[in-house]
């Protein structure tokens, strides 16, 4: 197999796996966390928490 | 016809307005607290900016690691994997907003200098360890944290929050200001250090510092959206290689990590010999 068609194949499959890493995170609830953290401000990032 | 640097400045000035819209938070000091904040923008923009409408890639990743319930972020890592095998360090080229910031203090006309190459494996070290680990570990070792991690890179290191989050925020609220203390002083100096930088160095956090372009730039190996050089009309004249921003050698390295696909050699290409493109979709590469 040409160096190229490893590369499309090892693309695709990380595609489905970033697929399956997203809903499995949202299914266990993570982009609450994310809502949560992003809404108030962040102390750490401004530098004083 | 609208060349390809103006078309990529447009899509950089089109993702920043749609990344920051909301204007108003800077006039009333506060930050957007909509349900779109549950997305992350593909690259860095602090959620903490007044302006800022999604999240933080690199700060969702840390606050989901350290929260209590969870030590990983499959959502996040599945957002930056899928936008990353799909566009590689392009979305650092066109997308990310604070690209756009360091490109236009590089407007500054003085002269500009490359990076040594071993800083720009600096930016997988603070990945690994400020992104990835600390935020994990931390808690261990520390009862007071009650299993909460601190997100280190945006509390030791990030400039942009520093830029984007501390400083309007901080103009508006007397309060934050009473309680900057070293930890501020820390942060505002390696903003100050990261602006001088980006003055004498193109995208010097890109380069040197980005999380994020550490994330994309391995996977701009295997991303669909690549360089293509047509050997038989390339003469290797090296103007590709003298004109690139990133220090790349597009005809040696087409696939390098720190490529960012802004299409720069492929305007200057004397020949036309270099293309930006869904390789796969062209047999006859
Ligand atoms: S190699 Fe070409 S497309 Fe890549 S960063 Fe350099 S000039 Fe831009």
């Amino acid at each position: 197999m040409d160096k190229d068609k490893k590369k499309i194949i090892t693309a695709y499959g990380l595609l489905l796996i970033s697929l399956f890493c997203m809903l499995y995170g949202i299914v266990r609830g993570e982009p609450d966390t994310v809502l949560r953290k992003a809404i108030h401000i962040c102390l750490e990032c401004i530098g004083i928490g | 016809m609208i060349g390809k640097g103006i078309k990529r400045k447009l899509i950089q000035l089109a993702s920043f307005g749609f990344c920051n819209s909301h204007i108003n938070g800077f006039a009333e000091g506060k930050i957007y607290d909509g349900k779109l904040k549950t997305l992350c923008c593909p690259g860095m923009n602090c959620y903490s900016c007044p302006a800022a409408t999604l999240s933080c890639p690199v700060g969702a990743m840390q606050a989901v690691a350290g929260s209590r319930k969870f030590n990983f972020s499959f959502y996040v890592v599945g957002i930056l994997l899928a936008f990353g095998v799909m566009f590689g360090r392009a979305i650092c080229g066109y997308i990310c907003p604070f690209g756009l910031i360091q490109e236009l203090f590089a407007k500054i006309p003085l002269r500009k200098f490359h990076l040594p190459k071993w800083l720009t494996y600096l930016k997988y070290v603070l990945l690994a360890v400020f992104v990835v680990l600390l935020p994990v570990v931390m808690p261990l070792f520390s009862s007071a944290s009650g299993g909460v991690g601190d997100p280190a890179f945006c509390k030791y290191i990030c400039p942009v929050g520093t830029l984007e989050g501390s400083i309007p925020l901080m103009s508006s609220h007397e309060e934050l200001r009473s309680v900057a203390g070293s930890l501020f002083i820390l942060k505002a100096s390696i903003l100050v250090i990261t602006i001088i930088a980006c003055i004498f160095i193109h995208r010097f956090f890109c380069k040197a510092l980005c999380p994020l372009g550490a994330i994309y730039g391995l996977l701009n190996k295997i991303s669909f959206l690549r360089l293509k050089i047509d050997t038989k009309k390339c003469t290797s004249c090296g103007t590709c290689s003298h004109v690139c921003p990133m220090d790349v050698n597009p005809l040696k390295y087409p696939d390098s990590a720190e490529c960012i696909r802004c299409g720069r050699c492929v305007d200057k290409c004397p020949e036309k010999a270099i293309h930006i493109g869904i390789k796969h979709t062209d047999r006859s590469s």
